[in-house]
């Protein structure tokens, strides 16, 4: 069983060098360890040593690798773990897992690099330097052996953890010679020759099981709402349903006197909290409690009064920024033979990550220690640090594995929260539970979005001019305004969207083109939300494609071809779903009908293809689901498989289902009754095409997401003739 | 005060009547496999046995329960985790984040007792637990490869 044990980093006091992120090497002594740790090491040096920042080998050959970004589900531990072990030649049997502490992390300088677990970034940001930290630890594993036998280390081979000397028929393990191995100098990152990737025996590989499975299965996988801690309190908080209201009054006293409850407390300006010994207490003096806030100008924001606001944002010129823009979209569709127009729209939608948040913080003058689920660990330490009101050297974070993230632990309000909190019982650790109802009505939500399409064709159904101008509320300006672009812009909006790029361009050849975007922000928090903007901008564009093929008398999938014959990625995915679905060979059976979409985002390629039937009461089924995916590299394919499928749950499962509502400021959908969620009765079945043309590292978390949905709306719009353009689908009558 | 029967052991427990059975056994029992979702009767991450049959813990009040129920939870099942669900959680590779995959064991466990070879449509009906991670179609393969194990 993979244990994730934070407190256990192991660290010698004689490390030489060890490895940077930014490709140096850097020396490491002793200074800047606490306490316990300094006694760690003691305790580590008959049980294991570090070879390189990344790798931990014991004398018993287990290798213990240290994993930076955080693993919520989407099994980047096990690929990160593939990458280096690939390197390192070890026995795949006998690794581990262990996350290096965010303060480990800053007292090392950095050394295990970005801790941030986003945008589809765990294995393609960090793909580099985790093979260099296995193929060091290797190289130095090696010249320990070398020394010892006197021999040329090119002489030598290893496979499985198993230095060889063939010539003089001698053998040893990783294990007896990792005390020699760490104390040699790190090489050069220079000098690392990473594997040709025809070389590969682990990456890629079919089969490869995830390595954290094992306490998932009894019960017995520590998350950070399950923390015990001695002396542990618990609370949980209410913040202004109407954000940012300030908190006006409460009934202290009555919940005072409720069994149980430590106390109560204000949390910033906004927020609320009540302590006691157990979660129930402490909810039952919540709902005692009658908080009140202030009123603002944003008790009258509803949908609808968000909904005029963006509608107008649709024909401005004011707040607007362009994206993408080549020829003249105006005259191109002054002059067409035909002039389409369509508005659509996206709701707000809400993580709803299964486990609630929550975090357990422990405040001293002088320290302050954090339980907690997050998607970055730098953000959480900086978070705990500013809260406790402390230097970030003083604070330190303990990482749990997250009961889902999708984004939402990206943001770091409940740590800022439960550290506020703790900092008023001085000693005491308590753990702040958001209430489902809670964690729900304090949402960073997907923004809500409009988009105003209009495009002309010429008689033999070209597109003579296109233009898309959408308007909603930046999620730069609610949750990091410094990264804004110039002039105060939201690059985001345009993701996939852009004309060029790595990271993902429309695929399609426009000449006439403008895409634009009004920003409107609003008082409702947004964030990133798994897929992000590439959510609605895939809806948009692809819908209204399949909305012009119909117009121009063209199959949509050949419509697509022709304007894809400069981007032969994107081509490619998309022939090999509609390959899968027999888009030309076979029709779909009676009263079933197809839909297909493709994008590029997370510098991946994707393309899906549906099969639904609407019954003549609206009841829409989806029959098949081909994903496909061009990541460029597959490091596990069995996790792609389980991505992509997951990505398909979360993204179509909102599109059927879920919106959140703003009504006098404030959520209204505040559990899954309201906000359904997908079920494993409405799940299709899906079939993934996983095709790595290689040569490339794209994101796999993420991208799928954004075309399970346009695929299905565009299925149904071939099923019954009339556009979805609105989600969620449970709202919509699909047969007039 | 209440006397539990929890995984075949008897328990004391000090709380309010009103207080859940999911908040007891995670914080009187200390048995934390045991997870909440949504604490209204809709996710099942809180899902456990009483008498074989599945209920979802965060609806159950404590003072509801007899201390002759017998209450199994997901630590209740096999340390080893060598139940036939759970072998075949473990082939399949079904738990992506995890969080709900204690209830949909007992659940999955549960259907198999009923119906020792369930249909696609039983399956359906029976395991009605979010996961938002989606791990829907591996939940479904791994049910019926528990249900082939158990017959071999
Ligand atoms: S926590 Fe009990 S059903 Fe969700
Ligand atoms: S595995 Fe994450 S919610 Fe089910």
């Amino acid at each position: 069983m993979t244990k994730i044990a934070q407190t256990k980093v192991s660290r010698r006091t004689v490390v030489g060098t060890s490895l940077a992120a930014g490709g140096m090497a850097i020396g490491v002594g002793a200074g800047g360890i606490t306490t316990a740790l300094a006694q760690k090491v003691l305790a580590d040096a008959a049980t294991g040593a570090e070879v390189s920042a990344w790798v931990v080998i014991a004398p018993d050959d287990t290798v213990t690798i240290r994993v930076a970004r955080s693993e919520m589900g989407q099994g980047t531990l096990t690929g990160l773990c593939q990458l280096v072990a690939e390197e390192l030649e070890c026995d795949w049997k006998k690794v581990k897992a262990e996350y290096p502490t965010p303060g480990q992390n800053l007292a090392r300088n950095r050394v295990w690099g970005d801790m941030s677990t986003g945008g589809s970034r765990g294995i393609r940001g960090s793909q580099d330097y985790v093979r260099q930290g296995g193929a060091a630890a290797r190289q130095m594993l090696l010249q320990a052996a070398a020394n010892r036998w006197k021999v040329p280390v090119e002489e030598l081979t290893v496979r499985d953890s198993v230095v060889s000397h063939t010539k003089s028929n001698r053998q040893t393990t990783y294990g007896k010679l990792v005390a020699d191995a760490s104390k040699l100098p790190v090489p050069d990152l220079k000098t690392i020759k990473l594997k040709d990737p025809k070389d590969w025996k682990l990456i890629g590989k079919a089969g490869v099981k995830r390595l954290d499975t094992a306490g998932k299965l009894n019960g017995s996988q520590v998350y950070a709402i399950d923390v015990k801690l001695p002396g542990m309190l618990t609370a949980t908080i209410m913040d202004a349903p109407v954000f940012g209201n300030k908190l006006k009054s409460y009934d202290e006293a009555k919940v005072k006197a409720m069994p149980g409850i430590k106390g109560v407390y204000k949390v910033g300006d906004t927020a609320v909290a009540v302590v006691a010994d157990t979660f129930w207490q402490a909810k039952k003096g919540l709902d005692a409690l009658n908080p009140t806030w202030d009123e603002s100008a944003n008790n009258k924001v509803s949908s609808e009064s968000i909904a005029e606001i963006l509608t107008a944002g649709l024909a401005s010129t004011e707040g607007v920024f362009v994206g993408n823009k080549g020829g003249d979209a105006d005259a191109g569709i002054a002059g067409a033979a035909k002039k389409i127009t369509a508005i659509y729209g996206s709701p707000f939608w809400n993580h709803a990550t299964m486990e609630p948040m929550n975090c357990t913080a422990k405040w001293t003058a002088d320290k302050c220690e954090v339980w907690v689920a997050t998607q970055n660990g730098d953000a959480s330490l900086a978070a705990c640090a500013e809260a406790a009101g402390l230097k970030p050297a003083q604070c330190e974070v303990y990482k749990y594995h997250l009961g889902g993230g999708f984004g939402r632990r990206g943001q770091q309000d409940y740590t800022t929260k439960a550290v506020l909190l703790a900092k008023q019982l001085p000693g005491v650790p308590v753990k702040t539970i958001w209430t489902r109802e809670e964690d729900m009505r304090q949402g960073k939500f997907r923004p809500v979005s409009q988009c105003k399409l209009e495009a002309g064709l010429d008689a033999q159904g070209n597109i003579t001019g296109f233009k898309m101008r959408i308007a909603g509320p930046s999620i730069l300006a609610s949750v990091a305004p410094s990264r804004m672009g110039p002039g105060g812009s939201d690059p985001i909006a345009f993701q996939g969207l852009i004309a060029e790029g790595p990271e993902g361009h429309l695929g399609y050849d426009i000449p006439n083109r403008t895409i634009d975007y009004a920003m409107r922000n609003l008082h409702v928090p947004v964030s990133f939300w798994r897929g992000v903007n590439a959510n609605q901008n895939a809806v948009y564009v692809e819908c209204f494609i399949d909305e012009l093929a119909k117009e121009a008398g063209q199959d949509p999938l050949a419509f697509r071809r022709k304007m894809l014959a400069k981007s032969p990625k994107h081509l490619a995915i998309l022939n090999a779903v509609a390959d899968k679905i027999g888009w030309e060979k076979s029709p779909p059976p009676t009263g079933v009908s197809r839909g297909i979409a493709q994008f590029m985002c997370y510098g991946s390629y994707i393309a899906a293809a549906a099969e639904v039937s609407v019954s003549d009461r609206g009841k829409l089924k989806v029959h098949r689901l081909v994903m496909g995916t061009d990541p460029g590299y597959a490091v596990n394919p069995g996790q792609i498989e389980a991505q992509v499928q997951g990505s398909v749950a979360y993204g179509l499962g909102a599109s059927f289902y879920q919106k959140i509502t703003i009504k006098d400021g404030r959520v209204v959908e505040e559990n899954f009754d309201t906000y359904e969620s997908m079920r494993l009765e409405d799940f299709p079945k899906i079939e993934t095409v996983l095709q790595a043309s290689g040569g490339f590292w794209g994101g796999v978390g993420e991208p799928t997401i954004c075309v399970a949905t346009p695929a299905v709306l565009n299925a149904i719009f071939a099923a019954t003739g009339k556009p979805v353009r609105t989600l969620p689908l449970r709202d919509l009558k699909l047969r007039a | 005060m209440a006397r539990l029967n929890l995984n075949g052991k008897t328990l004391d427990v000090k709380v309010d009547g009103d207080t859940p059975l999911l908040w007891t056994i995670r914080e009187q029992a200390g048995l934390t496999g045991t997870k909440y979702g949504c604490g209204v009767g809709q996710c099942g991450a809180c899902a456990v046995h009483i008498n074989g049959e599945l209920q979802r813990s965060c609806s159950i009040a404590i003072k509801d329960i007899k201390p002759t129920d017998k209450i199994v939870t997901i630590e209740g099942l096999s340390p080893t985790s060598s139940t036939a669900v759970q072998k075949a959680w473990a082939a399949v590779d079904v738990p992506q984040c995890g969080y709900c995959q204690s209830g949909q064991i007992m659940a999955a466990t549960a259907l198999l007792a009923k119906k020792p070879k369930p249909t696609d449509a039983d399956i359906d009906a029976a395991m009605t637990n979010i996961c938002r991670c989606g791990t829907y179609q591996r939940i479904r393969a791994a049910v019926h490869m528990a249900a082939d194990m158990k017959k071999a």
